[in-house]
């Protein structure tokens, strides 16, 4: 079965900008495709592209196996949720939703039972009748998926849907998102600049930096095996640790030497780990470093680190240290003794670590 | 109780009570001044309504302020339908119409069209198009003088020089700047959303103009509206350098009035006629021109 979507060497130029760089994705059937990056990353820019709003430069993009590089959006069997919502304000509800259809031609019997279906399905019957100023935020977020959703096509893409919401209902409208997409087993792309929202939906991720596709991946290979630094620092929250430190060939396998400046530098060994350079950049999640005896495995090893910063939050507990000159957060549980400008012992978890090169910032483990 | 709540409130109501009489005497002079305003500009329309229903002999033996001793219609009967233009002598009537012939379909075709291009510059950023409306902008500039000899000439290849449809011609031209100028205004401030959305679901150039952009657009079209046909209706110099015996508007027909009067000048059916003249732009004002102000704000506060 060929990729539902297919997009191969795209380039995107305003004049001698080069907004997008040889981006290459595709999805299969059902996939739910989150572009994420950080504001001006390009990613709207290749969601318009995608939608035939913006003309591509150069390369080929293909919907269903058709080639659509050149056709027009209304033929390119796509529905479109912006972020501003984009309602026409003078048509009702229902008239807002049923419009694409009025200009395909569909007579007005599968209207009706359209709309209702749709109206049924996210709960807008009540204000069918009202116009979309006098809708709440996210009843017309919902008027706006339901536009999209009434057309059934090919693809939907989402244009940064929930930026506009406040955060308990951006919460919900997530997991209702996410819910539409079970139970329609529809093909998906979405664009977000917020990577919460990017690891609970997607089933691929693509991060973008500066018009280039930095990283694609499942959320989990995205957020344990970033491919290197921009992704490692931007994805999940609070960020990855990402600590200079120095190697060397020791008995058990390699040295790591994390110098500090208060304590003794820091010596952890990896044996797995092999043709490091001298110089690297170590990466850590802060719940890879816990409380001792927390976590279990040949690669958890302890140290004693200086304890800064203790914030807790509820459910756990971030400790901020010093290390390699920069700060290091360490998520630990809520019943933690550990108390600012203390010493502290620290388990840290090589099982999940990453080593990136200092000079290119790519990954090399 | 009543001591209780009433000790704050005399407390508090001490101070401000010299500098109400103050706030109180500003606000009357306030008045005043505004009522001396509307006063000195309601004059000539209060002469001019007088001496209308006046009668010849009255004007010539009375006060000019003074109001009419006995009412008579007979002037405004004179004035619009047998005053004389010139030789012909069928008063205002004939050139009012011209007049509504002339300004409802330019009013209509400038506005459409102002509406289209507004439309198309605002949301339809073609390459130029800055350059494009900054051209049209300028024309809102150009002096009606500058235009005349060009514009009869082009009348004249044309085909429709000394007619109404060459009028009206001219007029949507000279309407244009103005036009597109507020429509393009109201357009910038409609998300570019809105028209992706549209494209998206299926619509096309024309359709999304007619379905979405104009039912938005009523508070700016009053304005338009309002604005052409003043501007329409009260030109002179365009209707009586373009306009034929038969053809002319009641402003030119108005000049003629008052100016082919042999022997006795009749102030009261000239009183009238410019009354007559006035009275359309003055209906639109007073229909419409709430809308005028709130439209003219309309793009800037758009919640």
């Amino acid at each position: 079965m060929a990729p539902i979507l297919e997009i191969t060497n795209l380039y995107k130029n305003y004049g001698a900008t080069e907004v997008l760089k040889d981006i290459n994705v595709s999805i299969d059937k059902g996939e739910f495709l989150v572009l994420v990056g950080p504001s001006g990353c390009g990613k709207s820019t290749l969601l318009n592209c995608i939608a035939g709003l913006e003309p591509i430069s150069g390369g080929t993009l293909k919907i269903d196996g058709h080639d659509m590089t050149h056709v027009s959006p209304k033929d390119r069997d796509i529905a479109m949720v912006f972020q501003s919502y984009a309602l026409y304000p003078t048509m009702s509800v229902a008239k807002n939703i049923t419009f694409g259809m009025k200009v395909r031609g569909v007579d007005p019997e599968t209207q009706k039972s359209k709309l209702a279906e749709v109206a049924r399905q996210l709960q807008i019957e009540p204000f069918l009748n009202r116009r979309p100023g006098q809708l709440s935020g996210g009843q017309r977020q919902r008027v706006a998926m339901g536009r999209a959703l009434v057309r059934d096509p090919k693809l939907f893409l989402f244009d940064e849907p929930l930026s506009n919401l406040d955060a308990k209902l951006r919460v919900e409208m997530r997991t209702e998102i996410k819910t539409l997409h079970h139970k329609l087993g529809a093909s998906m792309v979405y664009v977000t600049h917020d990577q919460i929202e990017a690891m609970t939906l997607a089933t691929k991720i693509v991060v973008m930096k500066g018009g280039i596709i930095q990283q694609i991946g499942s959320p989990s290979e995205i957020y344990n095996r970033p491919a290197n630094l921009f992704v490692a620092d931007f994805m999940g929250s609070p960020a990855m640790n990402l600590i200079p430190a120095k190697t060397s060939r020791g008995s058990g396998g390699t040295m790591i030497e994390i110098q500090r400046p208060d304590l003794e530098p820091i010596r952890l060994t990896d044996p797995r780990a092999q043709g490091l350079p001298e110089d690297i950049i170590l990466g850590l999640r802060p719940e890879d470093i816990s409380e001792p005896g927390f976590r279990v495995g040949e690669l958890v090893q302890e140290a004693p680190c200086k304890v800064e910063i203790v914030e807790p939050a509820g459910a756990d507990t971030y400790v901020q240290t010093r290390l390699g000159g920069k700060p290091l957060t360490a998520r630990l549980h809520s019943e933690t003794e550990a108390a600012p400008g203390t010493v502290h012992n620290l388990a840290f978890d090589l099982a999940k670590v990453s080593y990136f090169a200092p000079e290119t910032g790519e990954r090399i483990n | 109780m009543t001591d209780v709540s009433a000790t704050p409130a005399t407390v508090a109501s001490e101070r401000p009570r010299g500098r109400s009489f103050g706030k109180i005497a500003l606000r009357w002079l306030l008045y005043i001044v505004l009522g001396l305003f509307a006063l000195y500009y309601l004059m000539p329309l209060f002469v001019m309504v007088t001496t209308s229903l006046k009668s010849l002999e009255e004007i010539r033996t009375g006060d000019l302020l003074s109001l009419p001793r006995e009412l008579t219609f007979d002037a405004w009967r004179t004035a619009w339908s047998e005053a004389c233009t010139g030789i012909q002598c069928e008063g205002v009537k004939p050139y009012f119409w011209n007049s509504v012939m002339l300004a409802v379909p330019a009013v209509l075709i400038s506005t459409l069209l102002g509406a289209m291009n507004g439309y198309v510059i605002a949301q339809w950023r073609f390459r130029g198009a800055n350059i494009i409306f900054a051209l049209m902008l300028f024309g809102c500039f150009i002096p009606f003088q500058v235009v005349l000899l060009p514009m009869a000439r082009m009348l004249g290849i044309m085909g429709i020089a000394g007619t109404i449809p060459g009028l009206i011609f001219v007029h949507v031209i000279y309407g244009l700047g103005f036009t597109t100028l507020f429509f393009r205004n109201y357009y910038v401030t409609i998300p570019v959303e809105l028209v992706k959305a549209a494209k998206v679901d299926g619509a096309g150039f024309v359709r999304i103009f007619f379905a979405i952009f104009l039912p938005l657009s009523i508070p700016i079209i009053v304005v338009s509206v309002i604005w052409q046909f003043t501007q329409i209706w009260n030109d002179f110099l365009f209707g009586v350098s373009f306009s034929q015996a038969g053809t002319q508007p009641v402003t030119v027909a108005l000049n003629n009035i008052v100016n082919s009067t042999t022997g006795v000048k009749e102030y009261n059916v000239d009183m009238a006629a410019a009354i007559i003249a006035a009275l359309p732009t003055l209906l639109v004002y007073i229909v419409a021109g709430k809308y005028f102000i709130r439209g003219l704000t309309a793009g800037s506060v758009k919640g």
